[in-house]
C-alpha cells in the first residue's frame, strides 16, 4: 500500500533516486498544440485514449503529468483511469528516459541460454534496475519478452541496434559504444 | 495501383503482372525478416544495391526484400532465382563475389551454401536443406516469395482469389460451413474449432459485428505471428475480409503489440494498399460487401493477448479480462457480437477456400488438421520458424528439423506453449504433435513457441522463471491468480535458494488447485501448468534442492559455488583478469584459486576459461574442496623443466 | 423477461433472464459469502469467495457466483468439498496481507482458514475495489483508483481530487473489509496532498 501518487512531483523524482530533485532538473512539458493534434487525429475519442498516450510517448520519450493532465481534460476521461493505464501498460514511462534505450531479451529461449546473467551485468555496471534511468539521462534499462531473434540469444537491443550471442565478459565492451 | 471492380478485372490484372514478369530473370532475394534484420541484412542489402549499380546490372538483376524465410540460425538468408540458389550466413563482403559468379557466371559459391554437420554433405537449394525439406510450408511458405510491402507479388502467387471465390461463388453461411469441414482449430493457444465460433457470432443477434485479430503474441519466444505479420501481411488481411463476409461484420481491426514496430509497419501499407485496391472499403471487388479495418497498437501487456482483455484494450481501458459466459461470440467490443481469432488462424483461410475443406483434412491427425507454424527455439542446433504437419512427432520436430542439441548435450524437455504450458520430457518424444495429444501428456500447444531444453537447464528453475513471469504479467483483479502466483513464485524462489522445506512441493499443488479453478481468466487458470509439469517429470530436481541443497544442472546461484581444478588449471591468468570483483589470487605459475567469499557466481570465470583446459567447474550439493596450501600452487612447465 | 428454472442445492429456483447464479441464490434465501460484491455496485468478481460449483451438459465447473448468469437447468452447489477447499485457500491468501482482520477472521473460523499458512505481507489491501468502484459509480468524483498491475497493483488516492472532496465524503471508508483504506488515505494527506494556496510553492 502506498500513500504517495503514482506521479513523481513535476521535479522530476522518480528517476531512481532523489538527487534529480536536488538537481532541479526542469523537464519541460510537451508542447500543448502537440498534443491536441495527436488527440484531434482520433477524433476526441475517449476508447483511442491508449493509442493517444502512445503517440504522446512515442514524440517525447515519456508521458509528463501536464500533458496527462490534458489528456485528461481533452477526452474527459478520470484521471484515476488514466493513471492506471499508464502505470498498468509497459510501454509508458512516466520519467523521462534515457538517450539510449537498453532491452535485454528475457524471453524463453534467451532465458535458458543465460540472460539472466547478461542482465546482471548490465545492472551492475550502470546502476539501475529495468524501469530505470541512470543519473545522467544516459542509459534506460527495459527487459523485454522476446524479440523474435532467438536463434541469436542472449539479445539486447540498445536504440535500435542488436547486439547477439551475448555474455556477461561482453557486456562492458558492448556498452562503451555508447557515449 | 487501381481500383479492381470485379473477379475478372483481378484475374486480368493478375495476368498482366505475370505476364511483365520473366521468370528466367536474374533475381536476388533477401530475407528481411527481424532476426534476419539482427543478423545485419540492412547492410547487406545496401551491398546489394550498392554491387547491381557498381557492375551495371541495374534493369537486368531484380532485387527482392522478402518475408521471414524461417531459417533464423542461418540468416541472412538470400536466394538466388531462378536456379534457387541458396546461400546463408550472408554478409556484405560476399555480395561482390555473389554478384559475379552467380548472378553473371552462373556458378555457385560453395562456401555460403547449407553444410550438412552430419554428413558433410552441401546443399544448393533450399528444398534440399533438411531444415526445410522435412517441413511442410502451406502458410509460411509464401513469405519467402513475395516482397510484404508489394501488392503486386502477393497478387502474383494468387492472392485474393480465395476472396473472390468466397464472395462471388459462396454464400457466407457455405463459407462457414467449408471453415467447419476444415475442422480448422484455433492457433492462438486454445485450439477451439474457428468455425464454431463464426457460426455463433454470426447466429448472434444484432447488426453490428466485429471481426479481429490477435497479433498480441506474447509467449516468450514465439515469434510466429510476427513473421507472419511482416512477412505476409496481405494473406491476414484476405482471411479476415473472408471471415467477416461470413460472419455479417463490416468492421474490423488488427491488434498489434507495439514491441513489433515492422509489422505495424507493414500491416500499415497493405491495409492502404487493400483500400486501393478496393479490397476494402465499400462494394469490394463489386460484390456489394463493405468492409474496413483499423489497427490499433498494444501498449505492453501480456495479458491482452487474452480475448476479452484485448476487448478491454481496444475500449481504451485496462486490459483486465472479463467474466465469460457471455462470450465475445455474443457479447464483446463495446457488447457487440465479435470474432476474434490469431494471425495463423486467419492466415489459414484463404489457403481452406481455394483448396477446400477436404485437402486440408487430408493433412494432419484425427482430431488436429492441417499444419501448424512453431518457433523452434533454445538448446537446439537450427533455430527459427518451422511450419509441419499435425501429428509429426516432436522427436523429429527437435531432430530431423532441429538438427538435435548443440554441443554434443543431453536433451533434457521441451516446453510448448509458453507460460500456459508445460514441458515434455524424453519418455515422450514420440508422441504426435496435436491438440489433445500434448495436453494429455500435461502441456498444451499453445501459440507455438517451442523451447528446447538439454541437461543444463534447471527445471525448478524453469518453473520459477514462468511465475516470475506471470507475476508481473497478470493484470492483478483477481486473488486465486495474483495471490495463488505470488505465494508460487515465493515458494519456487526459496527452493531455488536453497531455503526449500518439507511440504513445499504438496503446498505448490495445492495453491496450483485453486488458482487454476477459481481465476477469473485463462492466464490465471493455466499458470500453475509450467509448476505443475516439472513436478509431474522433475520431481527429483525439486527434490535435490529441497533436501539435498543441490541444483543438478548447477544453474541456480545460491546452490552452485565455481571451483577451479588445480589438477587442470594452466595458470593462464584470464580468468584472473576477468573477474569482476577480484576474487581469484594466482599469479603467472600459480595455480589460481577462486576466493568464495568474494566470489559472486557470475560465471565469468567459467566462461573464459580455454576449452582445451577446462579447469573452472561448478560444484552443487557439497562443500568446495579447501584451497591447496600456496607452496602447491606453482605449476612447473615441463618444457621449462626440461 | 423470460423465466429460467434451476436448480441451486437441491432447490429449485425461479429466476429471470439476466440474473446472476449470486441474485437468485439470495432470492430463496441462500446464503452465499462475498467480499467484493455490493448491492450498489457492478459487479466485479475479484474475490472469489462466492466461488460455487456449476454442473451444465455433463461437466463440473467452479465459477464466480456474482458474475455468472442463470441458465435453464443448471445445477449448482454452494457447499462442496471443492467449493469449501477454494474458500479456504483464498481466506488464507487473503490473511497473508490482513492477518487480524474481524471479517476475514470470521469467514476464516467457518472454512478453518490458518492466518499463518503463508508468510505474512501485511499491505492490508486485499484490491476487492470497493473503494475505487464506489467513488466511480456511485460519487463519481474517481478520487481513488488503481495503479501497477501483477503483484504489484494498489490502490492510490489522486491527490487532487481527494484533497478537495474526501474530506466532505468518505463514505467509502465504511466498505473497506479490511479498514486498509483510512491508513492510505492519512498517508496520501500527509505526504502528497498540494499545499494550501497560502504556501509559496518551491521553485527553482
Amino acid at each position: 500500500m502506498k500513500a504517495r501518487s503514482a506521479f513523481p512531483p513535476s521535479y522530476g523524482e522518480g528517476a531512481g533516486t532523489g538527487i534529480m530533485a536536488r538537481k532541479k532538473v526542469r523537464t519541460v512539458a510537451m508542447d500543448g498544440d502537440k498534443i491536441d493534434q495527436i488527440i484531434d487525429k482520433h477524433q476526441g475519442d475517449a476508447s483511442s485514449l491508449i493509442q493517444v498516450l502512445l503517440e504522446i510517448q512515442s514524440e517525447n520519450r515519456w508521458l509528463p503529468k501536464e500533458a496527462l493532465d490534458k489528456v485528461s481534460e481533452k477526452l474527459h476521461v478520470p484521471f484515476n483511469r488514466i493513471q492506471h493505464i499508464t502505470t498498468f501498460y509497459k510501454a509508458f514511462s512516466l520519467v523521462p528516459r534515457g538517450r539510449y534505450e537498453i532491452h535485454v531479451c528475457m524471453g524463453t529461449a534467451c532465458h535458458v541460454r543465460g540472460a539472466p546473467r547478461v542482465l546482471e551485468k548490465v545492472q551492475d555496471l550502470i546502476g539501475i534496475t529495468p524501469g530505470e534511468t541512470d543519473l545522467d539521462l544516459k542509459f534506460s534499462l527495459e527487459t523485454v519478452n522476446c524479440l523474435g531473434c532467438c536463434a541469436l540469444g542472449p539479445v539486447m537491443v540498445i536504440d535500435g541496434e542488436y547486439h547477439g550471442k551475448m555474455a556477461p565478459a561482453k557486456v562492458e565492451d558492448v556498452l562503451k559504444n555508447y557515449d | 495501383m487501381r481500383r479492381i471492380n470485379s473477379p475478372a478485372d483481378l484475374e486480368g490484372l493478375r495476368k498482366d503482372i505475370l505476364s511483365k514478369r520473366n521468370r528466367n530473370k536474374p533475381c536476388i532475394t533477401l530475407c528481411s525478416g527481424t532476426a534476419c534484420h539482427a543478423s545485419g541484412s540492412e547492410k547487406v542489402a545496401a551491398a546489394i544495391e550498392q554491387e547491381i549499380e557498381k557492375q551495371g546490372l541495374k534493369g537486368e538483376v531484380d532485387f527482392r526484400r522478402t518475408g521471414c524465410h524461417g531459417f533464423c540460425e542461418k540468416g541472412p538468408i538470400a536466394v538466388i532465382y531462378p536456379e534457387e540458389i541458396c546461400y546463408l550466413q550472408v554478409m556484405p563482403e560476399d555480395i561482390s563475389e555473389i554478384t559475379s559468379r552467380t548472378l553473371k557466371e552462373k556458378k555457385v559459391v560453395d562456401r555460403l551454401l547449407y553444410v550438412d554437420p552430419n554428413t558433410g554433405e552441401k546443399a544448393t537449394h533450399e528444398s534440399d536443406i533438411p531444415f526445410y525439406k522435412n517441413q511442410e510450408r502451406l502458410v509460411f511458405g509464401p513469405n519467402r516469395r513475395i516482397d510484404p510491402k508489394s501488392i503486386e507479388d502477393y497478387l502474383a502467387i494468387g492472392g485474393y482469389q480465395a476472396l473472390a471465390k468466397a464472395l462471388f461463388e459462396m454464400t457466407p453461411e457455405q463459407v462457414i460451413r467449408e471453415v467447419k469441414g476444415a475442422n480448422l482449430r484455433g492457433r492462438g493457444g486454445a485450439g477451439f474449432p474457428a468455425g464454431m465460433k463464426w457460426e455463433a457470432a454470426r447466429n448472434a443477434p444484432g447488426e453490428t459485428k466485429y471481426v479481429i485479430v490477435n497479433c498480441d503474441e506474447g509467449d516468450p519466444g514465439a515469434y510466429m505471428d510476427r513473421s507472419l505479420m511482416e512477412g505476409n501481411p496481405h494473406s491476414v488481411l484476405e482471411g479476415l475480409i473472408i471471415g467477416a463476409y461470413a460472419i455479417g461484420s463490416h468492421e474490423g481491426y488488427i491488434y498489434v503489440r507495439q514491441e513489433y514496430p515492422l509489422a505495424v509497419e507493414n500491416v500499415g501499407i497493405a491495409i492502404k494498399q487493400a483500400e486501393q485496391c478496393g479490397f476494402l472499403g465499400e462494394n469490394i471487388l463489386g460484390s456489394g460487401f463493405d468492409f474496413t479495418i483499423q489497427m490499433h497498437r498494444g501498449a505492453g501487456a501480456f495479458v491482452c493477448g487474452e480475448e476479452t482483455s484485448l476487448l478491454m484494450s481496444l475500449e481504451g481501458k485496462a486490459g483486465e479480462p472479463r467474466a465469460r459466459p457471455p462470450y465475445p461470440a455474443t457479447k464483446g467490443l463495446w457488447d457487440k457480437p465479435t470474432n476474434i481469432n490469431n494471425v495463423e488462424t486467419w492466415a489459414n483461410i484463404p489457403f481452406i477456400i481455394n483448396k477446400g475443406a477436404d485437402f486440408f483434412t487430408s493433412i494432419g491427425t484425427e482430431g488436429s488438421k492441417g499444419t501448424k507454424i512453431f518457433s523452434l527455439v533454445g538448446k537446439v542446433n537450427n533455430t527459427g520458424l518451422v511450419e509441419v504437419p499435425m501429428g509429426i512427432t516432436l522427436r523429429d520436430i527437435i531432430y530431423k528439423v532441429g538438427g538435435g542439441i548443440p554441443g554434443g548435450k543431453k536433451f533434457k524437455a521441451v516446453q510448448t506453449g509458453g507460460p500456459s504450458g508445460g514441458c515434455i520430457p524424453e519418455e515422450h518424444l514420440d508422441i504426435e504433435v496435436d491438440f489433445d495429444e500434448l495436453a494429455q501428456v500435461g502441456a498444451i500447444m499453445g501459440s507455438g513457441g517451442m523451447i528446447v531444453m538439454d541437461e543444463d537447464t534447471c527445471m525448478v528453475d524453469v518453473a520459477r522463471y514462468f511465475l516470475a513471469f506471470l507475476a508481473d504479467e497478470s493484470c492483478g483483479k483477481c486473488v486465486p491468480c495474483r495471490e495463488g502466483i505470488r505465494q508460487m513464485l515465493k515458494i519456487l524462489t526459496n527452493i531455488s535458494e536453497g531455503k526449500g522445506k518439507e511440504g513445499d512441493i504438496e503446498l505448490l499443488v495445492e495453491l496450483s488447485e485453486t488458482t487454476r479453478n477459481a481465476s477469473l481468466c485463462a492466464l490465471g487458470k493455466t499458470a500453475p501448468n509450467p509448476v505443475l509439469s516439472t513436478i509431474r517429470y522433475f520431481r527429483d530436481e525439486y527434490e535435490a534442492h529441497i533436501k539435498e541443497k543441490r541444483c543438478p544442472a548447477y544453474v541456480c546461484k545460491e546452490l552452485i559455488s565455481y571451483y577451479i581444478d588445480p589438477d587442470t588449471c594452466q595458470a593462464c591468468m584470464i580468468c584472473l583478469r576477468k573477474c569482476p570483483v577480484e576474487a581469484i589470487v594466482g599469479g603467472k605459475n600459480q595455480i589460481h584459486v577462486i576466493d568464495q567469499e568474494k566470489c559472486i557466481k557470475c560465471g565469468t570465470c567459467f566462461e573464459v576459461c580455454p576449452p582445451r583446459f577446462g579447469a573452472v567447474k561448478k560444484i552443487s550439493g557439497e562443500p568446495v574442496p579447501p584451497p591447496i596450501p600456496e607452496e602447491a600452487r606453482t605449476i612447473i612447465r615441463k618444457s621449462k623443466a626440461k | 423477461m423470460s423465466k429460467i428454472i434451476l436448480q441451486i442445492d437441491e432447490k429449485k429456483v425461479e429466476a429471470r433472464e439476466g440474473m446472476t447464479i449470486l441474485e437468485a441464490a439470495h432470492s430463496v434465501g441462500i446464503f452465499i459469502p462475498t467480499l467484493c460484491h455490493h448491492e450498489k455496485l457492478e459487479p466485479y468478481g475479484a474475490c472469489r469467495i462466492c466461488t460455487v460449483e456449476v454442473e451444465t451438459h455433463g461437466r463440473t465447473n467452479l465459477i464466480a457466483s456474482c458474475l455468472y448468469p442463470v441458465e435453464q437447468d443448471l445445477v449448482v452447489r454452494t457447499r462442496s468439498e471443492k467449493v469449501d477447499k477454494t474458500r479456504k485457500m483464498i481466506l488464507e491468501l487473503m490473511l497473508a496481507h490482513a492477518p487480524d482482520d474481524p471479517a476475514l477472521q470470521d469467514l476464516a473460523k467457518e472454512y478453518g482458514a490458518d492466518k499463518n499458512r503463508f508468510e505474512k505481507e501485511p499491505s492490508f489491501c486485499i484490491l476487492c475495489g470497493l473503494c475505487v468502484r464506489y467513488c466511480a459509480e456511485v460519487k463519481k468524483k474517481n478520487a481513488v483508483g488503481f495503479v501497477n498491475r501483477g503483484i504489484r497493483r494498489e490502490i492510490s488516492f489522486i491527490p487532487e481530487i481527494a484533497s478537495k472532496e474526501c474530506l466532505n465524503c468518505k463514505e467509502c471508508f465504511s466498505l473497506c473489509p479490511t479498514g486498509a483504506l483510512q491508513a492510505a488515505f492519512v498517508l496520501t494527506e500527509a505526504l502528497a496532498f498540494p499545499p494550501p494556496p497560502s504556501e509559496p510553492v518551491p521553485d527553482e
